[in-house]
C-alpha cells in the first residue's frame, strides 16, 4: 500500500474532528455580536460570563458536584476492584456484569430509572439525588482503571504482608493502595470530567435547587447562539484537556 | 475460609458495593420494567392495574413514525461511523507504535470534552450565515446558503462527530490483534487482495465491528440534546420521546416501555458480539 495514503486519510479525519474544536475557542474571542463575522479581538464575552452571577453559581455548583462525585466514585470504585481482584464470593460475575451494563447501557436508559427510583421513595430532586446518580455511573470507569493496575501486580506482596502479621486492613493500608494510587488518582480525573460534562443524567435527576453548568449551557444554545457560551465552552475544553493530560501523564510516569 | 467476624474488612467492602449497585442499579430497572406494565397516574405517577397498553401504544402509527425515523438516522450514523472509522482504525494500527500512542490520545481527547458545548459548536459552521456557507460561497460553489441546520443531515453529523471514537476504538484493537502471519499464509496460499479482504481480514475484525456498532447505534438513538441543538422539531430521536414522557407529558408507563425497547436492542447487540467472538476462538485464530 502507499505510504501516504494512510497517512493523509488520518490527517483528514483528524482535520474534522478539531475544527469545530477551534472554531470555538477562535469565536471565543470574536468582539461581534452575531456570532459569525469576525469583529475583532476582545475579551468581552469572558467579561460577560462572570459577570452573570446565576452562571458563576452554576459553575461552583458544578465544580462541587464533580469534586465529591469523583471521589466517593473513586472510594466505593477502588474498595470493589479490590474485592473483585483479591475476594472469592459468590455472585462475584454478578457484580460484574452489573457494572458492565451500567456502562454500555444507554446514559438515557440509566437517567429515567434513577428519576423514576428517586420519585417513588420521595426524595427531593437536588444536589443528593445528582451525587447519588454521577456516583453510580462513574463507578465503573473508577472499578475497570482500578482493575487494570492490579492486574500487573505482583500477588506476593499481600502474602508476605500477611505472613508478616498485618491485618487485611493494615495490608491494604500499606501494600495496596501504594500500588494503585496512579490508577486512583486517573479513576478520580475521569469521573471528575465526566461528571462535570454530563448533560444527559442531570436533565433527568436534577431540581431548580441545584443548577448546574451544563443544563444552563443546554437551556441556553437551544434557542440560537449565545456568544458566551463560546467562552464558556472554551474554558471547559481548556479545563478537560488540563486533566486529561494530567491523568495520562500520572499513569505513564507510574508505568516506568 | 474465614469466617466472618475475621475480616470485617471484607464484609464491610462487600456490603457496601452490593447496596449501592442493588439499590442504584438493580432497583431503578426493575421499577422501569415495572412502570412499564402499569397504569399512568396523574398523582403517583403509575398505578394498578397491570396493563400492556404502553407497549401497544409503541405501534400507534405517529410515534412508530418517530421511532423508524429515529432507528434511520441511528442507522446512518452507523454506517458513516463505519464507513470512516474501518479504515482509520486501519491505517491507525500501521502507524509506528510511538506515535499511536499519541494518535491514540487525540482520539479520546474529544470524548474527555463537553459533549454539549462541541455540538453547539457544529451549530457554528452549520448555520446558514455560518462557517460552511461562507466558506463555500466565497470559493464560488454556491450562489446562496443551504439551509444545512434543522435538516435529518444535521442531526447525522453531529451524532458522527460526537460517537465517531467509539466506532474507532474497538476497531483499532482488533485491528491490532491482526496477525501478519495469517495474512501472508493467506497470500502464500494464493488469495488476492480482495479474497483476503473478504475471507480473512473481514471476519477477524468483526468482533470489533460489532462492538463499534453497539457502542454507536443505540446512544444515537438517545442523546436528545442533539435534535434539540441541530435538528429542530421533525428530527426526533427515541431519547427525545422518552425524555418527553417522563419529564412534560409525565406519562411513565409509555416512556418505560420505549427504554426497556432501547435495553432489549442492547442485550440483542451485545449477545451478537459475544457470538462473533466465540466464533472466532472455536477456530483457533
Amino acid at each position: 500500500m502507499n505510504r501516504w495514503l494512510p497517512r493523509t486519510y488520518l490527517t483528514l479525519v483528524y482535520l474534522l474532528l478539531y475544527v469545530p474544536i477551534a472554531v470555538l475557542v477562535v469565536f471565543s474571542f470574536n468582539e461581534s455580536r452575531t456570532g459569525y463575522d469576525w469583529g475583532g479581538l476582545s475579551l468581552r464575552w469572558y467579561e460577560a460570563l462572570f459577570n452573570n452571577r446565576a452562571m458563576v453559581k452554576a459553575m461552583w455548583n458544578s465544580l462541587w458536584l464533580a469534586l465529591s462525585a469523583a471521589t466517593i466514585s473513586t472510594l466505593i470504585g477502588a474498595l470493589t476492584a479490590l474485592a473483585l481482584h483479591r475476594y472469592r464470593f459468590r455472585g462475584k460475575q454478578v457484580l460484574n456484569g452489573m457494572l458492565f451494563v451500567v456502562m454500555m447501557s444507554p446514559e438515557i436508559v440509566l437517567a429515567i430509572s434513577l428519576l423514576a427510583l428517586f420519585l417513588l421513595v420521595g426524595m427531593q430532586l437536588g444536589y443528593v439525588s445528582l451525587l447519588l446518580a454521577h456516583v453510580t455511573f462513574c463507578l465503573p470507569f473508577v472499578v475497570i482503571t482500578v482493575t487494570a493496575r492490579l492486574s500487573g501486580f505482583d500477588e506476593r506482596l499481600p502474602e508476605a504482608a500477611r505472613d508478616l502479621g498485618a491485618s487485611d486492613f493494615v495490608m491494604t493500608r500499606t501494600v495496596l493502595i501504594p500500588v494503585i494510587m496512579p490508577a486512583l488518582l486517573a479513576g478520580w480525573l475521569l469521573g471528575f470530567t465526566l461528571s462535570l460534562d454530563d448533560v444527559v443524567v442531570s436533565t433527568f435527576v436534577s431540581g431548580p435547587s441545584y443548577e448546574i453548568l451544563p443544563l444552563r449551557i443546554y437551556s441556553m444554545v437551544r434557542v440560537g447562539l449565545k456568544p458566551e457560551v463560546n467562552a464558556l465552552g472554551a474554558l471547559l475544553l481548556v479545563f478537560s484537556l488540563v486533566m486529561l493530560i494530567l491523568s495520562q501523564w500520572i499513569l505513564l510516569r507510574s508505568r516506568r | 475460609m474465614h469466617n466472618l467476624m475475621q475480616q470485617p474488612f471484607r464484609t464491610a467492602v462487600l456490603v457496601l458495593v452490593w447496596g449501592w449497585l442493588l439499590f442504584l442499579v438493580l432497583a431503578p430497572n426493575l421499577l422501569v420494567v415495572g412502570a412499564s406494565v402499569m397504569t399512568r397516574s396523574p398523582g403517583t405517577f403509575i398505578s394498578l392495574p397491570l396493563t400492556l397498553d404502553a407497549y401497544r401504544q409503541l405501534f400507534d402509527p405517529l410515534y412508530l413514525e418517530v421511532f423508524l425515523h429515529s432507528l434511520y438516522m441511528a442507522a446512518m450514523t452507523t454506517m458513516v461511523c463505519l464507513l470512516i472509522g474501518y479504515p482509520f482504525a486501519w491505517s491507525l494500527s500501521k502507524m509506528g507504535k510511538q506515535r499511536q500512542v499519541l494518535l491514540v490520545f487525540l482520539l479520546i481527547v474529544p470524548f474527555w470534552t463537553n459533549s454539549l458545548v462541541r455540538t453547539y459548536a457544529l451549530k457554528l459552521i452549520l448555520a446558514t450565515n455560518g462557517l460552511l456557507n461562507s466558506a463555500l460561497m466565497s470559493l464560488g460553489w454556491i450562489d446562496e446558503p443551504i439551509q444545512m441546520l434543522y435538516t435529518e443531515g444535521a442531526v447525522i453529523v453531529g451524532l458522527v462527530y460526537l460517537l465517531l471514537p467509539f466506532m474507532i476504538l474497538p476497531l483499532y484493537s482488533v485491528f491490532e490483534d491482526l496477525r501478519e502471519d495469517l495474512l501472508r499464509a493467506s497470500h502464500d496460499l494464493g488469495a488476492g487482495r480482495w479474497s483476503t479482504f473478504i475471507h480473512v481480514i473481514v471476519p477477524l475484525t468483526l468482533p470489533g465491528v460489532l462492538a463499534g456498532v453497539m457502542l454507536v447505534l443505540l446512544p444515537a438513538m438517545g442523546l436528545f440534546f442533539v435534535p434539540d441543538i441541530l435538528g429542530g422539531s421533525r428530527n426526533l430521536l427515541v431519547g427525545n420521546v422518552i425524555k418527553n414522557q417522563f419529564l412534560d407529558a409525565r406519562n411513565w408507563p409509555f416512556g418505560a416501555a420505549a427504554s426497556i425497547v432501547l435495553t432489549l436492542a442492547m442485550a440483542f447487540l451485545m449477545f451478537a458480539h459475544r457470538l462473533s467472538k466465540r466464533r472466532i476462538g472455536e477456530h483457533g485464530v
